[in-house]
């Protein structure tokens, strides 16, 4: 604590102190005990929510890059393994009648190899081992053991050994109650260092790419310019005493609020072409002939979209453009009054200028978001009939052509996309305080 | 710009598009109320709207004549809304609604104007008005037509709706069998255990996400601590990473410890989505908070820790009840996560639960009820806490 104290001892003489008093926040150098108690309470407080972001956010990016670089199918998450069945033949039905264990094994991987597979099981009493064992296996006592050495993909086996069925054995005995124990391991592909190019070669394979990047960016860069104009018309209407503001600001946000998938599958069921009421007015007002199958036909599928994204996020511009508005000053308006601007001047020369910030910020902000949006798309769509977004085609690759590497390369490329938006969004808003 | 500035141009202008707009509005409300070939016609709104446009110029007396022949003209088929074979009742109040709010329109939006040489102010203020009236009708529909689908077809039959997808009335005199695709969902889908799946989730989320995000929003807010700046921002970069791109690895993972298809897997992974969220909005709100307040209660001999909990947070309330809410709707409206994590139909939340009425062999009507039911209890909450909520959003979230 001393060191908030300039001086401590020796206390000067009276214009040496009245110097000392105005020279004197001097500020410490370094950093104090107090200073250091405080970091420390800000680290503590902060490191749960450091742990859990690390453990979902950093970690998962950490692996959708490991992953990209891996022959990875959906099948391999599970790691190769021998799978086994065991089952008593032959029906015995009086003691001293003669059956057969059976073993059967299967390597559930058709292609990865499988090392030291062992099968060890104890025989169940009131069976007598009434033959040679066949190879691998050896018997001790009623101790059963199969060393099957390295299996490759796709190998199967069958050990049957010959036994003869006591009374003990009829009174309820049961082969599969002894838990035979199987060990073995296997190549996990996720974890060994087995790397591949493959994925990127995939994903930057012939047009796909650049048709699949165009309409992100089509579907980004309108969807966000579409929602922000709606979203500063809607303002516009509401900047002003009406009755029924409260009413009306309520329900312009109701498409954001409810469920995206609820209002995807209205919008799906709307648009529908045999039975849909917008292609029933459509025709019914003469605007088109027959109906148009919105979200299943090229050029209209991606411009619905689009829509829909307009629809859905104008209400987030319309709320974020009108809080702004709202805190606007009066007196430049007052001004303008003075000097005859009609009503378009004021919009023009005054409004939109200070409304400038807010709607940079909030086109950079939604840009990233309708880059990175799913489920709009996948719910709409499906991704067919030329909508496949980035974000679509990582669902796609890796779970419908089930080739999770291909879709954790995707995912990079929109990573490193967003880095570099981030970069532009970091620059700008360091400048524009506002949000 | 200097030919709009007559009298006689701007009014029947105005008149015109508001009498267009205005039976194109009547028409379609009529068609889906009553599934009628309602439809606006674009020549007589023309000839109408200048007609009735030029009379407002001359006073209420003369618009409001203009505006009876305009009704008169309709039920004889010449009027700008086209009734074709509709039920009579249902023309005459197609015809009478337009040409009253049609007059009501213009005649407010011309107020001011004279037939000659008008000034920059009086065209603008009266395009204003136009674009008012225009503008909150043009809102007023987007929004509200996809919810009264939603809302209408899940009271329909399948048969019904393919007959007439307009027809949107409802037999009143059916009774509670308008109400069979809920009785459905909740009986033969489990939509009740759906219902009370996606409360507790997104409660627990909403638990979990203050419990988080409070001490480390007071810390990034009032604590110095080097790499404060580089935090607080990294905070935001956070909330941009696309969900997509880390499902895929959360799929991976949960389905190798087998987290996947277990509720405890969501709870754990939801809160992580929106604590970013949360934690933006807090700090924020705690910056706004007076810091002598909690000074005080420093030299008062309070710790830290006892000045969050007894001053700051009291303080707070509405900051925590804003996040509180915006967490909760953005747990109860999830929609990937739940989609590829769960796969047992006992442990459905409500949107997954939706997304599987999505078959061919489910009718629409229970799809559509489906959405209500997921709809209904955010929008109740929502309109309910609408002021915290618009607070809330405008105080530093805008994810979507």
């Amino acid at each position: 604590m001393t060191d908030t104290i300039p001086d401590g001892d020796a206390p000067p003489s009276g214009a040496d102190r009245y110097a000392a008093a105005v020279a004197a926040p001097v500020p410490p150098a370094g950093t104090g005990p107090l200073a250091r108690r405080e970091a420390r309470l800000a680290w503590g407080m902060l490191f749960p929510t450091l742990f859990i972001v690390a453990m979902v956010v950093v970690l998962p990016l950490l692996a959708v890059f490991w992953i990209s670089f891996k022959p990875v199918g959906l099948a391999d998450l599970r790691p190769p393994e021998v799978v086994m069945r065991e089952d008593l033949r032959g029906r015995p039905e009086a003691p001293g009648d003669a059956a057969e264990i059976r073993y059967r094994l299967r390597n559930s991987s058709q292609d990865a190899e499988i090392r030291g597979v062992m099968l060890t099981d104890t025989l169940p009493p009131g069976l007598e081992v009434a033959g040679p064992v066949p190879e691998p296996c050896t018997l001790e006592g009623v101790r059963l053991t199969c060393d099957f050495g390295t299996v490759e993909g796709g190998w199967r086996a069958t050990v049957e050994i010959p036994v003869t069925v006591g009374a003990a054995y009829l009174d309820g005995g049961d082969v599969a109650a002894s838990a035979p124990r199987l060990t073995g391991t296997a190549d996990n592909v996720l974890t060994n260092l087995d790397f591949t190019l493959d994925n990127f070669a995939r994903v930057f394979d012939g047009g796909e790419f650049w048709r699949t990047l165009g309409i992100t960016l089509f579907y980004t860069f309108f969807g966000t310019i579409g929602a922000i104009v709606l979203g500063l018309f809607a303002a516009l209407l509401l900047d002003r005493d009406v009755r029924g503001q409260g009413l009306l600001r309520g329900l312009f946000l109701f498409p954001y609020v409810a469920p995206i998938i609820a209002v995807a599958f209205t919008w799906v069921i709307l648009f529908d072409p045999f039975s849909g009421s917008v292609n029933a007015l459509l025709i019914q007002m003469g605007v088109t002939a027959e109906a148009i199958n919105f979200f299943g036909q090229r050029p209209f599928a991606l411009i619905m979209v689009t829509v829909f994204a307009m629809w859905s996020y104008f209400p987030l511009c319309f709320l974020f453009i009108l809080a702004r508005m709202q805190s606007l000053p009066d007196d430049i308006y007052e001004a303008a009054d003075m000097d005859g601007a009609s009503p378009f001047q004021k919009f023009w020369y005054l409004s939109l200028p200070q409304l400038m910030g807010i709607l940079t910020v909030l086109f950079l902000l939604r840009f990233i978001w309708t880059f990175n949006k799913f489920d709009d798309i996948f719910l709409l769509t499906g991704g067919n009939a030329g909508t496949r977004t980035l974000t679509v085609n990582v669902y796609e690759q890796a779970f419908a052509v089930s080739n999770i590497g291909a879709g954790a390369a995707v995912a990079v490329v929109i990573f490193l996309c967003l880095l570099l938006f981030s970069v532009l969004f970091f620059r700008y808003i360091s400048r524009e305080e506002g949000l | 710009m200097g030919l709009i500035r007559r009298g006689y141009v701007a009014a029947p202008g105005i008149g015109v598009v508001w009498t267009w707009v205005i039976a194109l509005t009547v028409a379609v409300t009529l068609a889906f109320a009553t599934g009628g070939a309602f439809r606006p016609s674009g020549l007589w709104s023309l000839a109408w709207g200048a007609a009735l446009g030029a009379a407002a110029l001359h006073g209420r007396g003369p618009a409001a004549v203009a505006a009876a022949l305009m009704a008169g003209a309709g039920i004889a088929g010449l009027g700008p809304l086209q009734t074709g074979a509709a039920a009579p009742w249902a023309a005459f109040a197609g015809h009478a609604a337009t040409a009253g709010v049609a007059l009501a329109g213009t005649l407010r939006m011309t107020r001011g104007l004279a037939p000659g040489a008008l000034t920059r102010h009086e065209v603008e203020a009266a395009l204003i008005r136009l674009l008012t009236g225009v503008g909150t009708i043009f809102f007023v529909a987007i929004v509200l037509i996809p919810f009264y689908v939603m809302v209408m077809t899940s009271l329909k039959n399948q048969a019904e709706l393919l007959a007439n997808p307009l027809d949107f009335s409802i037999d009143i005199s059916r009774g509670w069998a308008l109400f069979r695709a809920y009785g459905e969902l909740f009986r033969d889908f489990n939509f009740g255990t759906y219902l009370w799946t996606s409360t507790y989730v997104s409660l627990l989320t909403v638990i979990l996400t203050l419990l988080f995000s409070i001490p480390g929003a007071y810390a990034v807010a009032r604590l110095r601590f080097r790499g404060r700046a580089a935090f607080s921002r990294s905070i935001l970069l956070i909330y941009m990473v696309p969900m997509i791109v880390l499902a895929l690895p959360i799929y991976i993972a949960f389905s190798m410890t087998g987290l996947r298809n277990t509720i405890l897997g969501l709870v754990m992974i939801y809160p992580v989505t929106t604590i970013p969220v949360a934690l933006y909005m807090l700090q924020g709100y705690f910056r706004g908070l007076p810091a002598e307040v909690e000074e005080a209660g420093l030299m008062d001999g309070l710790s830290r820790l006892q000045v969050i909990w007894k001053i700051t947070l009291p303080l707070s309330l509405p900051a925590l009840a804003s996040v509180s809410l915006y967490v909760f709707m953005i747990a109860w409206n999830e929609f990937l996560l739940a989609f590829m994590l769960l796969d047992d139909p006992s442990i459905f939340t409500l949107t997954r639960g939706v997304a599987a009425l999505d078959s061919s062999e489910v009718p629409r009507q229970n799809l559509m009820a489906g959405a209500v039911v997921a709809t209904v209890p955010i929008m109740v909450v929502f309109l309910a806490l609408e002021r915290f909520m618009t607070k809330g959003l405008t105080a530093g979230s805008v994810k979507g």
